[in-house]
């Protein structure tokens, strides 16, 4: 293999010139960009069409960045005033969500002959819709107005929060070594959590005035500067580096983190785009046939179980039918989120990967459909 | 007078909405970026936006001054939902109140209570941001800004009767 930077550039530059076309025929067919660029990985990837050899190293870097700055982006939407009065109000929607999609991917991993923890991480993808498919969604079809629409970015915001839980617990079990250590390392980043989203509440404030700059360009090296080197000690406490830049962006509030949401949106949108890639080579194409049509009914019946989380939820706040089924189609797309859990246990189960690829590649696609034609499914 | 419900959209800002009188809703969505959305909500589905208006910061001050807002309302509005423990006061000035008549610098109010006059508002006379020589004159309404304690102060001094009973 040729190892020259020209290697690496044009390599590199075919990549992204794949995903400008996917993201190009995305927008074209009315779809999200994350199965394509799906598509993508996996026909670069080993046993698909094109092999890549010097860009590896740069795209798992990318791919690592990329999960980061996703959390951390997602962290900056919500202040965690926003994220304690909404889990204050609205736990039994969130809790009736978790009952709902969880069990479907666990009880479908265990089914499998997967052992408990890749069970468990297919349950995590299955109950964590797509913040970011979804929000485009609810602006793309112009309901943010809509008097559901609140119902549904709640759900959402409680699932990010259980997030901030579940990664770390699965995380410190994925890595710890004895259950001693492994009970301690969950409990440890247990508290870590806590004791973060604590200091977002008292200093949060004072410590985005400290970061905030007028240069974007100081902007964007601080808080990358900083989110990294926090991802980095999650990490080495077996947090999961992705939960520490999702607590970062919790910390910073205000002026610092609507600048910051400007700034890191296009690393954002590059690095996010190389992890999907990223998972795409990670996984075995040749798996996915075998296992395209269990992970095509997980899907059916947990696109059903979101309609009825979401019918229920709205219903609540006295909404009428119609809202109720756009609750329940919004949240059944399931996207980066169920990716970056499925990564997780690539290495341990590789059913897992290719199943959870399968699984988001059906409704990335169909959820963004029955939602746009939710309406016409009720009679007016 | 018409109420609007109010509902915080997480990541997203607040939404109000009111029924109108002829019993169609429509709203306002307030984005934390400062847009603003114009709702008119569907007749057969009042849940659903029938129309969805973007308006820039200053497009939507400006045609809330067409139907007859007043800036300085929605500004203060809008400052009571970002900062919590302010508290804004709509405060007459009373004609026996020891400052009437006197200029802002010499009352010495936000020296004694700490919170602040940002308007006077005399009938359709309106000093938005008065300086030190704009006159306590009697009669006139002080929008005042600061904590709970020391806007009640500022009522002692410029409405003692009032604030007595």
């Amino acid at each position: 293999m040729d190892t020259e930077p020209s290697a690496l550039l044009l390599e590199l530059g075919a990549i992204v010139f794949a995903l400008a076309i996917a993201s190009r025929l995305a927008r074209r067919v009315g779809i999200p960009a994350i199965p394509l660029y799906l598509l993508a990985g996996l026909a670069f990837g080993e046993g698909g069409l094109a092999d890549l050899g010097a860009a590896t190293g740069f795209i798992e870097a990318g791919a690592e960045i990329g999960i980061i700055l996703m959390l951390l982006m997602l962290g900056l939407e919500y202040s965690s005033v926003e994220l304690r009065t909404n889990l204050q109000r609205s736990a039994p929607s969130g809790l009736l969500d978790l009952v709902l999609n969880f069990p479907p991917g666990l009880l479908t991993g265990l089914v499998l002959g997967w052992d408990l923890l890749s069970a468990v991480l297919l349950g995590g993808a299955t109950y964590i819709s797509s913040s970011g498919v979804v929000a485009k969604l609810l602006a793309d079809l112009e309901r943010v107005g809509n008097r559901e629409t609140p119902v549904v970015l709640t759900i959402l915001v409680i699932e990010d929060l259980a997030m901030a839980i579940y990664l770390p617990v699965v995380a410190g079990v994925l890595f710890g070594g004895p259950a001693m250590a492994t009970v301690l390392t969950v409990i440890g980043a247990l508290i870590a959590v806590v004791a973060i989203l604590y200091i977002a509440q008292h200093y949060g404030e004072s410590l985005s005035r400290l970061a905030f700059s007028q240069s974007s360009e100081t902007l964007l090296l601080t808080l990358l500067g900083i989110t990294l080197v926090v991802a980095g000690l999650a990490e080495r406490i077996q947090l999961s580096a992705a939960v520490g830049a999702f607590l970062v962006g919790i910390v910073l509030s205000g002026e610092a983190a609507s600048e910051a949401r400007g700034v890191l949106l296009p690393l954002r949108n590059l690095f996010a785009a190389v992890f999907f890639v990223f998972f795409g080579l990670e996984v075995d194409p040749g798996l996915i046939p075998g296992v395209a049509l269990t992970a095509g009914l997980l899907a059916a019946t947990t696109a059903g179980t979101k309609i009825v989380t979401g019918w229920v939820a709205a219903g609540q706040k006295g909404i009428g039918p119609r809202g109720r089924l756009r609750t329940g189609t919004a949240l059944v797309a399931r996207g980066e989120f169920s990716i970056v859990i499925g990564a997780l246990g690539v290495q341990r189960e590789a059913d897992l990967g290719a199943f959870v690829a399968a699984y988001v590649l059906f409704l990335a696609i169909a959820g963004p459909i029955l939602a746009r034609y939710s309406d016409s499914l009720v009679r007016r | 007078m018409t109420e609007f419900v109010e509902t915080p959209i997480p990541g997203l800002g607040v939404r109000y909405t009111m029924t109108t009188r002829s019993d169609r809703a429509v709203g306002v969505v307030i984005h934390h970026t400062g847009r603003r959305d114009l709702v008119v909500y569907d007749r057969a589905d009042p849940d659903a936006a029938e129309a969805s208006v973007e308006l820039t910061e200053e497009e939507g001050r400006a045609l809330g001054d067409l139907l007859g807002g007043s800036r300085i309302v929605e500004r203060l509005s809008d400052l009571t939902h970002h900062i919590e423990g302010l508290v804004i006061e709509w405060i007459r000035i009373d004609d026996d109140a020891p400052v009437a008549g006197i200029a802002l610098a010499e009352a010495e109010i936000r020296a004694d209570t700490g919170a602040s006059v940002v308007a006077l508002v005399h009938g359709e006379d309106v000093v938005p941001a008065p300086g030190g020589d704009d006159r306590l004159t009697p009669g006139a309404t002080a929008v005042v800004v600061g904590s709970t304690e020391s806007v009640e102060a500022v009522r002692a001094i410029l409405a003692p009767s009032a604030s007595a009973s």
